[in-house]
């Protein structure tokens, strides 16, 4: 197939920026979404023209590392995969693609359409852990019985790539569901319990402070998330959260 | 044979790594903070090793080149961790887990290193689940267990096909602690492009910012590379498109003795090659041949009709299904070890058995399984276990619920449903077994730089069993280097602050800068991805699953010309001082077009076929691979002396005091 694309292209942090038209030919279906423009930017170094900077590294969808607003949406058309894993019979021959970055105050624009998500490592430093040394004397892993239900849904919670497609997604640009789905994890665990009350209020001030706006309640982000992590994990951040801050007024 | 000091304990097997923790030298907690050490790598090795590093109390500075630690790839290792906690009761132990790595890496590993990774394996499921990783569960609360390959346990824990993303997670989030702490200075989008070596010990690095291009130095009193393996020689791999030799090869070039480079797992089931611009290969688990079989069609003219697109899979009856792993391996049938299965569907496949149009593909079935399930799941809520429709359903909800995550990335890659139609496979480069040397410590041969995880060559031996690559490098980042390099550090309590003014720092510097220059001014007429791939091709018809004295001669040649042709020909648009990416790739591809070259020299002068590497000219008359204890039972050391074709072979002969060497068997 025969496509146009209209790619954000930005030299730098401090350069404005512009959307730039591209056609590129004989793409088949068979190519992952970051395969076609692997081609395009070959076409473009051929020329001695800079290619098209973007953020990817595992390409099967585990790492998190690509992003990309594909015709208004983070990670394009398809739903449940990343960019890396969109293939491109979902186009059709003739199709205009829109590529820009993910946009969020808080996500500022590196190059092309690779974008700064630090802001998140920041938010996971704040309290995203337990406090746990390595020692080779912790219990042993079986003393603790955890109820399948709550491992299961602490696995799925913990399935987050951090990607920032719930960001992009969102109006308000809100870490909500990232933030949540880490707030989750340890909240389901017998082993995160010990120091909840403390991480939660942690995470949601670091989160506030990079920027990221509050909850828009369209849950926009979790039907761009690409590991569909679910809302219900915003709302056990609210309780959580509650649950911390009526604790500390005692 | 060159006299090499692995630093062995002496004492019973059992005992080695007790007696040696106990009579190592310490450093005392308020020295550890004024000792710096550099990290480089952020996977399982490279992140639990700088969070505990930190923990203990040294000032730890970690690079990785992506945009954060957590994107490194042991991410993407999905089926399990091993670990001889025996939960099953199924006669597993610490002996047994070290006796069947040994005997599947065809023993060509050191026995006191992967007795202590046994021995530590337990540890590691513990200290996990502390740090609230959210392994699989049984009803009853208890963690659950898989099967892998070569094996005749259940010891592998895992998180659906995601225990790579868990456990790197976990790292992840013990590095977070330290970061915040201020005890972990992460430097994220930062490259290493040079070792720098004071008085012979490793003192720094030279790295470069991948966001500004600048070029900067880096000081430590010790320097641990945790970079991961070099299986993007083959430019199609599993590894992920940065993962790169480049750390490991500098270090080599330096004086680092690079082992067994030709040890490289070539990985049965993964998604096979679908066009001639495809950047990647994707893995499915080996977890999935817990439940999948692994067939090809007995009669050619059915292999026809299903490339024609006359016949489908489905429609091919039991009789005429050929499941060639559980024929010639009935033992361990669809589980045999990885280098083993790949071969099998190689020897198919070259017979014209390959069931897609390159005929470069092999099923794996899940039919069998979702019946299985499907009435064990009938039976338990008291329904018919006679109805086929509902038994296929039950079925495929219990796949689903183990597998769901693989399954769904098939579809989407290859556009059919794998719960409906048989996977197709092929096998795909994967992991490097081999990588720096290093002794029992860790220390490569150059005093005060160490090597971890799979950028070493320690545990694996010729062939890595499956879920024991996330065993290896937690083990050596959580529970061995962090005692080991204390050995080195105790001497380094009064050398202060390593100055970056020092002559070898500007050196190594200036030759950073150089090459990248070289680069950026070349202004050749073809894209680094051009020399890539063409090495890659090179690699797999002449290095890949099958090797030839003839073939090896005629690669070593070639890439030696490719080479050539790269540092004349290569156009890398745009400049130093910025966000470049051609350019990082250039290093990384130019590092690879030397090991290439050693890979080969060494694959040659391995006469002998074991574990992953197959000479052809070594194999029985069923065409198993043919070991030669007598004149190979050693680990091949490469010094660097100039050129890769120049390199000087050491050898550690290795030493079976606990184990009879035999002729590895899964029949």
């Amino acid at each position: 197939m025969n496509l146009t694309l209209k790619i954000w292209r930005q030299k730098s942090a401090s350069d404005k920026g512009k959307m730039v038209n591209y056609q590129i030919s004989d793409v088949s279906g068979d190519m992952s979404f970051l395969e076609m423009l692997d081609v395009l930017n070959q076409d473009l170094i051929s020329k001695n023209d800079e290619p098209v900077a973007f953020d990817h590294d595992c390409r099967e969808g585990i790492c998190g590392m690509c992003s990309l607003y594909i015709n208004g949406e983070p990670h394009g058309p398809d739903r449940g995969v990343t960019t890396c894993q969109l293939h491109m019979r979902k186009f059709k021959d003739g199709d205009t693609i829109y590529i820009e970055p993910f946009r969020a105050k808080a996500f500022p624009i590196i190059k092309d359409l690779v974008v700064d998500r630090s802001a998140f490592d920041r938010i996971q430093q704040s309290g995203a852990y337990v406090s746990v040394n390595t020692s080779g004397n912790t219990q042993d892993a079986n003393s603790i019985p955890v109820p399948k239900e709550d491992a299961d849904m602490a696995f799925d919670a913990a399935t987050c790539i951090g990607c920032g497609a719930c960001v992009a997604a969102c109006k308000n640009s809100s870490a909500m569901l990232f933030v949540a789905a880490k707030v989750s994890q340890f909240a389901l665990l017998p082993q995160g319990k010990v120091e909840a009350k403390k991480r939660v209020q942690d995470m949601v001030n670091q989160m506030d402070a990079e920027g990221f706006g509050n909850c828009s309640n369209t849950g926009a982000c979790e039907a761009e998330c690409p590991k569909g992590i679910s809302l219900e994990n915003i709302a056990r951040m609210n309780r959580e959260l509650l649950k911390a801050d009526t604790a500390v007024r005692n | 044979m060159t006299k090499i000091d692995a630093k062995i304990p002496s004492g019973a097997l059992k005992d080695k790594w007790t007696n040696h923790k106990n009579n190592i030298n310490l450093v005392n907690p308020a020295n550890k903070r004024l000792i710096d050490v550099i990290v480089v790598g952020t996977g399982l090795a490279g992140g639990s090793a700088a969070a505990t590093l930190a923990e203990l109390g040294y000032s730890v500075k970690a690079f990785c080149f992506q945009d954060s630690p957590r994107r490194a790839h042991s991410i993407a290792a999905q089926g399990g961790i091993n670990a001889a906690k025996n939960y099953q009761g199924d006669g597993d132990s610490i002996y047994r887990l070290f006796y069947d790595t040994v005997k599947g890496g065809d023993y060509r590993s050191r026995e006191a290193n992967v007795y202590r990774l046994a021995e530590v394996s337990a540890n590691i499921i513990d200290q996990c689940v502390a740090q609230g990783v959210p392994f699989a569960r049984e009803y009853g609360g208890l963690l659950d267990n898989r099967s892998f390959g070569g094996v005749l346990v259940s010891r592998t824990f895992y998180a659906k096909g995601q225990t790579g993303q868990q456990l790197l997670l976990g790292a992840y989030s013990a590095m977070n602690r330290q970061i915040g702490r201020g005890k972990i200075k992460m430097y994220n989008r930062h490259e290493m492009l040079d070792v720098v070596i004071v008085d012979g010990k490793a003192r720094g690095i030279i790295a470069r910012d991948l966001v500004t291009g600048k070029v900067e130095r880096h000081s430590a009193h010790a320097v641990v590379i945790g970079s991961g393996g070099y299986g993007n020689v083959f430019f199609l791999s599993t590894n992920a498109m940065g993962s790169n030799t480049s750390a490991a090869w500098k270090v080599h070039k330096k004086g680092a003795y690079f082992a067994n480079p030709c040890f490289t797992q070539i990985h049965p089931t993964c998604i096979p090659v679908a066009g001639d611009l495809q950047a990647k290969l994707t893995l499915m688990s080996e977890s999935l041949r817990n439940d999948g079989r692994i067939w090809v069609p007995k009669n050619l003219e059915d292999v026809k009709a299903i490339k024609s697109g006359q016949l489908k899979p489905t429609k091919i009856t039991e009789e005429n299904r050929d499941y060639y792993l559980e024929r010639r391996y009935p033992a361990f049938g669809n589980l045999v070890p990885r280098d083993v299965a790949s071969r099998a569907a190689k020897e198919r496949c070259d017979a014209g058995y390959g069931v897609n149009q390159t005929g470069q593909a092999v099923y794996l079935d899940f039919e069998a399984a979702i019946e299985r399930y499907g009435k064990e799941t009938a039976h338990v809520q008291g329904l018919d276990e006679n109805d086929k429709t509902l038994v296929t359903k039950l079925g495929k909800e219990v796949i689903a619920n183990k597998y769901g995550n693989l399954f769904q990335m098939y579809e989407k890659i290859v556009d059919e449903n794998p719960y409906e139609t048989p996977m197709m496979i092929f096998p795909a480069v994967h992991y490097t077994m081999g990588g720096i040397w290093v002794d029992y410590n860790l220390m490569t041969t150059i005093p005060g730089l160490y090597a971890i995880g799979e950028a070493n060559f320690s545990d694996h031996g010729a062939n890595r069993l499956g879920a024991s690559a996330l065993m290896q490098g937690l083990a050596d980042g959580y529970f061995v280097l962090p005692y080991t390099i204390g050995d080195y550090l105790a001497d380094d309590i009064r050398t202060g602050p390593i100055s970056t003014d020092q002559q070898a720092f500007a050196d190594a510097e200036k030759d950073v800068v150089s090459n990248l220059d070289h680069f950026i001014n070349n202004k050749g007429t073809k894209s680094v991805d051009y020399f890539h791939r063409k090495l890659g091709h090179i690699m797999w018809e002449k290095c890949g699953m099958a090797r030839d004295k003839a073939g090896l001669v005629s690669a070593i040649s070639e890439i030696k010309a490719l080479r050539d042709e790269f540092w004349k020909d290569v156009l890398i648009p745009g400049g130093r001082n910025e966000f470049n990416e051609e350019l990082a790739k250039a290093g990384r591809v130019a590092d690879f077009l030397e090991l290439g070259e050693l890979f080969a020299k060494d694959a040659l002068d391995r006469e002998e076929s074991c574990g992953g590497h197959f000479r052809e000219e070594s194999q029985s008359e069923e065409g198993e691979a043919k070991r030669d204890d007598e004149n190979y039972k050693y680990v091949s050391m490469w010094e660097y002396t100039g050129n890769p074709a120049d390199a000087i072979l050491h050898k550690e002969d290795l030493v079976y005091e606990n184990i009879e060497l035999k002729t590895r068997s899964y029949k």
